[in-house]
């Protein structure tokens, strides 16, 4: 006898123009931060020029700041500020929310219970305003700035985590993993998780624009990156004096900003219906 | 009315009551105990340490944090906001000099937006597909994607310092006529209402068409009824508690709005004072002010959570 399998089903990757527009944005500026060194024309922190508030030039690519520094290599140099701090809170974020739904999900009952309740909390304080009490209790210095995102951030993911996961502990593939006496880490890692992991990476993409706006607002603050380092938002405050000039130095740090959050919010908005259902 | 939906009710500002409680405590210990000293904040870098040790002592702060956060949420109840150090003022003569500003920047700004959101998410619904539907959800997507201090920025750009139409800075003098505040009123809000109506017009069109797919909708359909009529008689009652969770939702970027907002134009609220008081660590008024979002806030959302409740018809 011979068994016949159904033919394999072919996964079809349809990319809609304006979703691959989107993630050449997105690598573009990936690639800027990973090699913003080789990529600057000038130390970050140098003056370079005597002109404050220059125009764009064939010297200047994007003009000069409010001290006569090349704008050009700190936006380049802000991207890895911007990205690299958000980067590694929504990691961080990730992690802890991720690993605490799924541990809801699996254990439930009181356990489940109480972790929501307390989790809830933060909930109750608007984002800005806790970036704001964490900050004037401990500082702006970049760890502060990463663990504040990080509080900011995993009640979001554990809540997305947990409901993607109490309905899939609920299917029968799962009952059946326990039937033959699967532990709860097992069911965690290899049953549940791998059938919830295209939704959360898409809800981690919504997540990571939300942090690089909230950071940016921080440092635009005067809250977030100090001087005289400065990620996108910190370039907008130290140059909004340049606004009565209408110097790029105010809108390009801005502009980058935008492009990078639309372009991630365009590429979910335009991924397969399929997941997209799963992310409402 | 019915015991039911008192019982719910009820259930909720309980919750409420001890969320705000949560969250003074996540607020005092937060601002408290992480690294950082208020004494030797204000006396600055040349200070010796007995004199940080007996400032400290005058400021109260030798004693443990556990009494001291029973005394400021006494205070707090009583009416005693604390004083603040920094300005040497007492911090509700401060806050009562702001909070009525932000307030009326807030509720200008709520009134415009809720109607123009929701009528355009449910416009978008009704239409559904159609150009006008994608229009809205592509402005939509881009306005979530633009800080605030960017459209804030541009905007200054474009018509204060460009057509010098309208003032940069948003400080009114009080001898002020209407024009005059009218004018210096225009920017701010728009960006506020910008940053505010993007999220309120998606959730509102996403609760209209899970709302559509129902069979009660399906039925009104069968019967003949059109489509504006299905949406605004059928999907729209039944969709109220979706959209005003919604509009409570969206009152957490809004106050993120304000902060950012108040600062770019200088705008005399309350927001701009807390942020003022990060920078000068002044503790006592980054507590009081956060407690008054806080409580803000969660007033809004209880608030909505039993309009929700009241307007399920399955519990009347």
């Amino acid at each position: 006898m011979t068994v016949s399998t159904a033919p394999r089903r072919k996964i079809r990757f349809q990319i809609r123009p304006i979703a691959a527009v989107c993630l050449l944005v997105v690598l573009f500026w990936i690639v800027v931060a990973l090699f913003a060194p080789l990529l600057v024309h000038y130390p970050a922190g140098d003056m370079v020029s005597y002109d404050y508030f220059g125009p764009m030039s064939k010297e200047y690519w994007l003009g000069t700041d409010y001290l006569g520094r090349d704008i050009y290599s700190r936006l380049i140099v802000g991207t890895r500020y911007t990205i690299g701090i958000a980067f590694v809170g929504l990691i961080l974020a990730a992690l802890i929310g991720i690993t605490l739904g799924l541990l809801a999900a699996a254990f439930g009952g009181v356990f489940d219970t109480i972790l929501s309740r307390a989790i809830d909390t933060f909930v109750g304080i608007p984002n800005l305003l806790l970036a704001l009490v964490i900050v004037a209790g401990g500082g702006s210095s970049i760890p502060i700035l990463i663990g504040a995102i990080t509080v900011i951030f995993f009640p979001g993911c554990y809540r997305f985590t947990r409901s993607m996961a109490v309905n899939v502990n609920a299917l029968d593939f799962i009952s059946a993993a326990r039937a033959r006496g699967e532990g709860h880490f097992y069911i965690m890692i290899h049953e549940i998780l791998p059938n919830i992991a295209g939704p959360i990476m898409a809800d981690l993409g919504l997540r990571f624009v939300h942090i690089i706006l909230l950071l940016s607002g921080l440092s635009f603050l005067g809250l977030g990156v100090q001087p005289p380092n400065a990620d996108w938002g910190a370039l907008v405050r130290e140059n909004m004096i340049g606004i009565s000039y209408g110097s790029p130095a105010v809108v390009v740090p801005s502009l980058a900003l935008a492009s990078l959050a639309l372009a991630i919010n365009l590429l979910i908005d335009n991924l397969p219906q399929r997941v997209r259902d799963q992310l409402e | 009315m019915n015991k039911r939906i008192l019982e719910m009710i009820g259930g909720r500002l309980a919750v409420a009551i001890l969320s705000l409680f949560l969250v003074s405590l996540a607020v005092f210990f937060i601002t408290e105990l992480l690294p950082g000293d208020t004494a030797q904040e204000l006396l600055g870098q040349a200070v010796t340490t007995e004199a940080a040790s007996q400032l400290r002592e005058t400021l109260g702060l030798d004693r443990p944090a556990i009494l001291r956060y029973f005394e400021w949420i006494f205070g707090l109840l009583t009416g005693d906001l604390g004083y603040s150090h920094v300005s040497d003022r007492p911090v509700a003569s401060l806050v009562a000099e702001r909070l009525p500003n932000s307030l009326t920047l807030a509720a200008v700004t709520m009134a415009i937006t809720i109607p123009l959101a929701l009528s355009l998410g449910i416009f978008a619904a009704i239409w559904k597909g159609s150009i006008f539907d994608r229009a809205i959800s592509s402005v939509a997507i881009m306005l979530v994607s633009f800080p605030e201090f960017m459209i804030a920025t541009l905007l200054v750009m474009w018509l204060s310092v460009y057509l010098q139409w309208l003032p940069a800075l948003s400080f009114i003098p009080t001898t002020a006529d209407l024009h005059t505040v009218v004018l210096a009123y225009i920017m701010p809000v728009s960006v506020l209402v910008f940053g505010s109506c993007s999220q309120m017009i998606r959730l509102s069109r996403a609760a209209i068409a899970d709302a559509m797919v129902t069979p009660y909708v399906e039925m009104a359909m069968l019967k003949g009824a059109s489509r504006s009529r299905m949406v605004l008689g059928h999907a729209l009652p039944n969709s109220v508690a979706p959209i005003v969770n919604s509009v409570a939702l969206s009152m957490s970027g809004l106050l993120g709005g304000v902060i950012i907002v108040e600062t770019v134009f200088n705008y005399p609220g309350l927001a701009k004072l807390m942020v003022d008081g990060v920078s000068t660590r002044d503790m006592p008024l980054i507590q009081t002010c956060s407690m008054i979002f806080c409580g803000f806030y969660l007033v809004l959302i209880t608030a909505a959570d039993i309009i929700a409740i009241l307007s399920n018809p399955r519990l009347r």
